[in-house]
Parts: structure tokens; sequence; C-alpha cells
């Protein structure tokens, strides 16, 4: 571990916590419909929108007709996309003259996109045509997005609503975050990520002719622009089979600091969304200390794995001295490639800019155990906070049975109702990762899919229904995953891991909106020191550790100390 | 509920329209107008022949040449058309066996990006001990002096930026093209 990489990582946390207050300013603004810097030129065309749509966004939603738009939209989405993909080979932008996506390969990937996990079964230079990876991924990349970002905040307006029917208006919410934030943020950083090297056109692949006189295919594309809704709106797919290791689509260490960036700002700005909106930003700061604490544990267990290298690769008389290098780039080194795996595992985004198959068995575990905590420190945009507030709302229970009270969390009583619901949404997730692992454990279909042996394989398979459930999307890419077993399983499990969560979710709003506010008594827990935040930190830790410390054993762990002992399979 | 189908059907295609057609198409445009190079994929040409891309790592084998790390890719190294790692892990034994081959062949103290694969299967940089690790060969092959290669890959060698971010690197690429590029003796 250098100085160097340490300065790196303390200088991508000080620019998260910069950006945070005035970005959650912002997102509060178009979110409560008020005007903004961009609304003269934007309001118009968001007018348009509701009007084509025959939408009123001013018409308040209750819990339920809020969640049957949102299901409904994504039931069209999938419509779409599973039609473009399939038909690709008929449609124009396809220079490269890609074939159709097979069947159970398109019904994997648009269920992937739509729910903002971006599992990919397939390489994209080798699969998607250009039309499928601009108006087909990209557009769910934003949508997917939008409607994250949109229940989180229907979620936040329960805790801050009194006696209220409706938690918003899912449409509005849609159109919103989708012309004032996501669409002005991605093309600057679009014009950014070229200025940087990362290509945009829409030519054939390039021939060369090597130095040695080699033919050489460069496959190129519109990457810049899908790349940059890929990391802002934590989706992670990438255009390249590599992803954000590929020399074009994560050309520098700049770029790749702002897409680091990009992965953490809304998320964590939604927390400051949440404190302003109960009127207490400290509630806010709270949330996010709890998702800095575990963050930062992560960032120190990964790097200190990567840096100190394969042991076994040292003894073979190589200069170890770099660190792991297996699966990562010279430009970001062991540093950049532990730092990226844990931020975009902790925010559900699954972008990767090394191959975390290859990561140190302790240094491969972090990715894994962020997934398994629930993709709650930063999380994907909205569903982070989302999750975290159920999280919050388990916490603030503990503490009322063990002080015999009704909890009460931001001037909300948490009763029965909530309770369960939380419940539901959090043991739901972990159900689907660890019923799955188990099948494949079993079934021949299952055992073919890994390339490595020995507990490794078994990780494998344990990452790939931790990804899918937790709807991040990267890989353990040995995983032989473009089969039918496979694309179908892991499709029901990035259902179960969204709709699962985001539906009781919602009834919790509900339930919550309709509630009054408790007015703060001597006896209220506060909810924005230390003490909240270590009992928030203890029930995360609890229910993933109780959950998952079995299968951790049988994978990473155990790998760990075959590693120690000289054990090769 | 038809209401909903309504107003899915006409949001999705209208946002199929901005943000899968204008929105990429527009950036293409703005692309090739600011930044021709980068946009079109920071193409080398030598001739009037395209000999690569200064982003994508190309296989050199031959003595002359300093040489980039193992590459992963499908079919065959360096495959631009299909990028990857090995997905190897650490206590895997085709890795072990991988490595010590080419770890007995190279010699004693090899810097380890020489011996592992990249991510991408495409790094196009290796560490600058990994240059210098080269240098005798590639000196002896030329009919250089040490000095005077180790220059070139002084000067190539690429530092942090601000000195702070990323590892400094050399581009093979570029490097063999100024090792071609030097006065002949």
């Amino acid at each position: 571990m250098t100085f160097n990489g340490w300065a790196q990582i303390a200088l991508f946390c000080g620019l998260v916590l910069l950006l945070t207050r005035p970005l959650g300013g912002y997102l509060d603004a178009v979110l409560a419909g008020r005007r903004t810097f961009l609304s003269p030129a934007l309001r118009p065309v968001e007018a348009g929108f509701y009007r084509l749509a025959g939408i009123d966004p001013e018409a308040e939603q209750s819990w339920w007709v809020y969640a049957r738009a949102m299901v409904v939209f994504h039931i069209v989405g999938f419509v779409f996309l599973y039609l473009l993909l399939r038909l690709q080979d008929l449609l124009p932008l396809n220079p490269q003259g890609m074939a159709a996506v097979p069947p159970d390969l398109a019904g994997n990937t648009a269920v992937s996109f739509l729910t903002n996990t971006n599992w990919q079964s397939y390489g994209g230079e080798s699969t998607m045509s250009y039309l499928s990876q601009m108006a087909g991924l990209s557009v769910q990349n934003f949508l997917s997005a939008a409607t994250g970002i949109a229940l989180a905040v229907a979620l936040v307006r329960g805790f801050a609503r009194a006696e209220a029917k409706g938690i918003g208006n899912f449409w509005a919410d849609l159109v919103r975050i989708t012309l004032y934030v996501l669409l002005p943020a991605c093309i600057l950083l679009t014009v950014f990520y070229v200025w940087q090297g990362v290509p945009q056109n829409l030519a054939a692949y390039t021939e060369a002719t090597t130095l040695e006189g080699a033919k050489q295919t460069i496959a190129q594309g519109p990457v810049a622009s899908q790349l940059a809704i890929k990391m802002l709106g934590t989706n992670g797919g990438g255009f390249f089979n590599a992803n954000s290791a590929h020399p074009y689509e994560n050309p520098t260490a700049l770029a790749n600091l702002v897409q680091m960036l990009s992965i953490f700002v809304i998320g964590a700005a939604l927390t400051n969304v949440f404190g302003r909106q109960v009127g207490d930003e400290r509630q806010g700061w709270a949330i996010l200390a709890a998702m800095g604490v575990l963050f930062v544990a992560g960032v120190v267990v990964c790097y200190w794995a990567e840096a100190g290298g394969n042991p076994l690769i040292a003894a073979l008389g190589v200069d170890n001295a770099a660190g792991n290098m297996e699966g990562k780039e010279v430009r970001f080194g062991s540093p950049l490639s532990a730092l990226f795996a844990v931020i975009t595992t902790a925010a559900s985004c699954g972008a990767v800019n090394a191959m975390h198959d290859s990561f140190m068995p302790l240094g491969g575990m972090i990715p894994l155990l962020n997934m398994m905590l629930g993709e709650i420190i930063i999380g994907g945009v909205g569903a982070g906070l989302y999750g975290m507030l159920l999280f919050a709302i388990l916490a603030i229970f503990l503490a009322g049975l063990m002080v015999g009270r009704t909890p009460e969390y931001v001037g909300k009583k948490i009763e029965a109702r909530e309770v369960k619901f939380t419940m539901l949404a959090i043991l739901s997730c972990p159900l689907a990762i660890l019923a799955f692992t188990a099948l494949a454990s079993v079934v021949p279909a299952g055992l073919a899919g890994p390339a490595n042996a020995g507990p490794h394989g078994f990780s494998e398979i344990l990452y790939a229904y931790t990804s899918a459930a937790a709807n991040n999307g990267s890989a353990f890419g040995g995983l032989t995953a473009n089969t039918v077993f496979y694309n179908g399983t892991l499709a029901v499990a990035m259902m179960v891991g969204r709709f699962a969560i985001i539906i009781p979710m919602l009834a919790v709003a509900g339930a919550l909106a309709g509630k009054r506010k408790a007015a703060a008594s001597v006896g209220t827990f506060p909810t924005h020191g230390g003490l909240f935040v270590g009992l928030l930190v203890g029930a995360v830790l609890i229910v993933g550790g109780l959950t998952f410390l079995p299968a951790l054993a049988l994978g990473p762990i155990v790998e760990h100390f075959a590693l120690l002992a000289g054990t090769l399979f | 509920m038809l209401r909903h189908i309504r107003a899915s059907v006409v949001m999705l295609a209208l946002m199929t329209a901005l943000l899968g057609l204008a929105y990429p198409l527009a950036m293409v445009g703005v692309a090739g107008a600011a930044f021709p190079g980068q946009a079109a994929g920071s193409l080398i040409e030598k001739d009037g022949k395209v000999v690569g891309s200064s982003l994508i790592g190309q296989v050199f084998a031959g003595e002359s040449y300093f040489h980039g790390r193992p590459s992963a890719t499908a079919e065959a190294p360096y495959n631009a058309a299909n990028s990857g790692g090995s997905n190897l892990g650490p206590t895997s034994k085709a890795l072990i066996e991988r490595i010590k081959e080419d770890a007995d062949k190279l010699g004693k103290g090899v810097p380890v990006d020489l011996v592992t694969t990249s991510g991408s299967g495409l790094d196009p940089h290796i560490s600058p001990e990994a240059a210098t690790w080269q240098v005798p060969r590639v000196a002896k092959a030329r009919g250089l002096s040490n000095t005077d290669v180790q220059r070139l890959v002084t000067q190539h060698t690429e530092g942090r930026s601000f000195g702070l971010l990323g590892e400094p690197r050399v581009n093979v690429l570029q490097l063999n093209l100024a090792l071609d590029a030097l006065p002949k003796r």
C-alpha cells in the first residue's frame, strides 16, 4: 500500500462529501417541481411530454397507484427492448452485421437493464448493434435510474408528509429526473469522456495492420454517450465486454476518477434530499455517515489484499511490488482497481475497471459482501437510499424493543405494518441469493458454469446470484452464464431483487404518509447522532453476517486459507 | 389501467426518441467536431495506413520491439473485437502454471505486469520497470546502446496525472514507433 494510493482514496471521499449538499439542494428543487436554472429551456419540453402522454403531473398518486404505474411502465419497456434485441439484424445502425440476439439472452438482458442491474451474459462489441446499444440499452439506463430515484423520493415523502393520501406522481418524478438531472449531466460527461479518449462514432470497426504486420480489428462505436449514463445511473453495463477496464471505455486515471464520482454523487446527494424533506439535514448526514463507515472499512480490506499481491506468484521469482496485477490495467494499478471495485459494488453499479474474478480471495470477498449487505452503502441511485431507510426502520424497531416503547423515526411512529413490510423487503433478496446458489451448486446445468475449480468455482456461482439479486451486475466473469439455465434463473433473481423490495417499500411509504407527525419529546431517541449511526451499522452487519457467513466461509474464506497453505485447484 | 398503458407507451416512445436517438447522435456530431481524433478512436496512421490505436495494445513478439503484457482475449491475444481478461482466480493451477512458464523464460525478478494478463486484454501500457527490464534485449537486437534505448523509455514514461492520479506507465506502441523512427546506424 502506498501513500499515493491512500491520497487518491482520500481525494475521492472528499470530493463526494463536497458535492453532496449542493447536488442535494438541486435534486430537492427538481423533485418538488420548483424552478431551477434549466427551467426556462426545459419547462416547455416537460409540459409537452405530459400533454402527449395524457398525464396530470399535479395529480397525487396513492402508493398502490404509484406502484401500478411503475410496473406497467416496466412491462411495456420489457416488450420493446426484447423485440429490439430480437430484431436487431433487420434494423439500421448495425455496421458489423450483428445477428439477432437469441431468445433467452434477449429476455435476460431486457430484465437486466430494466431492473438497473446490467448483468451481461454477452460481450457488447461481439453481440450488440449500435441501435441496440443506443435506443435499447442506453434508454433503459436512463429510465431505470430515474425510476430508482423516483421510488426513493416516494419513500422520503412518506416520512416527510403528514396525514397525506399520496406519495407523489410517478410520471412527473420520472420526467423531471430525466430531463433536469440525468440528461444535462450526461451531455457534459460525454464531451469530457471524448476529450479523454473515449470514442463516439457510428463507423464500422477499424481494420489496422500492426507494426509486426498482423491484422487487428478494433471495435468502436457510440461509446461515450452510453458510458456517461452507465456510470451516473449506477447501471454498469459496459459497451465493451471488458467494461471500464477497456482502454476505450476508461482511457485515463482522470476519466476513472470522474467515473467513480459519477457512481456515488447522486446516491450521496439523495441522503441530503432526505434530510431536507424531513426538515433536518442532520438526519441525512447520519445516514451518509453509516454508509461511509461501511465503505471505508471495505476499501481498507480490499486495498490491503490487492496491494499485497499473490504470494504464490512471488514464490516464482516474480517482482510482486505492484500487487496482484492479474486482471488489472497498468494505468490504474492495485489502488484504483481496489477502490473502483468497492465503489461499484457498494453502489449497485456493477461497472468494473479490473476483473473481480482474479482478485485475491479476501479482496474479491469485499465486493461480494457489499452486495450481500443489500446495496445500501450509497447504493444504486435511489435504491441505496430506500434500502438504507428500510434498515433504519429495522434499527429503530430493535432499539424500541430494547427500551420497550413504540419507536419513532423522523417524527413517524414505526408500527407493526411497517416493520412487517420492511422485513419482507429485507429478506427477499437473501432468499433469492441463497436458494439459487444452492440450486446451481447441485444441478448439472449449474455446475457446468464455473471456469475455476475448488472454492473459487463456488464463489463464481455465489457472486452471480448475489450480483443479480442485489441488482448490481458485476460478475466473477469466468462463469459461463450465457446458457438457458443461468439466463433464466438470473433473470428471476433480478426481478425478485427489484420488485420484492420496491413494492413492500412503497407500501411502507404509503403507510407512513398517512400517519400524523409525532411531536418529539424527551423520550424520543435522537436519530442524528453517533449512537444511531452505530446502531444502524450494527443492524446492517448483523442481518448480513447472520445470513451469509456460512456461504462466504465455503467460498472466499476457505480459498484464503488454501492459498496460504499453497493449495492449487 | 388503460391510462397507465397509454402513458407508458407514449412516454417510452418519447424517451427513446430523445435519449436513444437524439442524444447519442447529437453527441456523435459534437464529439466529431470538438475532438475528431479521440472520437474516431485515437487511431495512429503511418504512411497513410492505420497501424493501430494509441489506446489499444497490440502483439509484439519480435526481439527488436518492446513487448506488452500477456493477453487473454478470446481466439487470439490482443483481439480488439472481443475484449476480456483471463478470469483465473488466485488459486488457479492454470494461472500459476502459465506464470511459472513465462517467469522461467524471462528470468528472476521480472516485473509482475509482464507475466499477468490485463482486465481488458488490450492494455496499451507496461510499467516503467517492465520497459527498463526489456532494454538490454531490444538494444542488442537493434545494435543500439542500452543508454540510448533507456533514454527513449524515459522520454516515453508518463507520470501520474497531477502527480497524483493513476500509476506511471509506458505506452508500448508509441515507444516502438519511436524506436522505428530512430535514425539507422
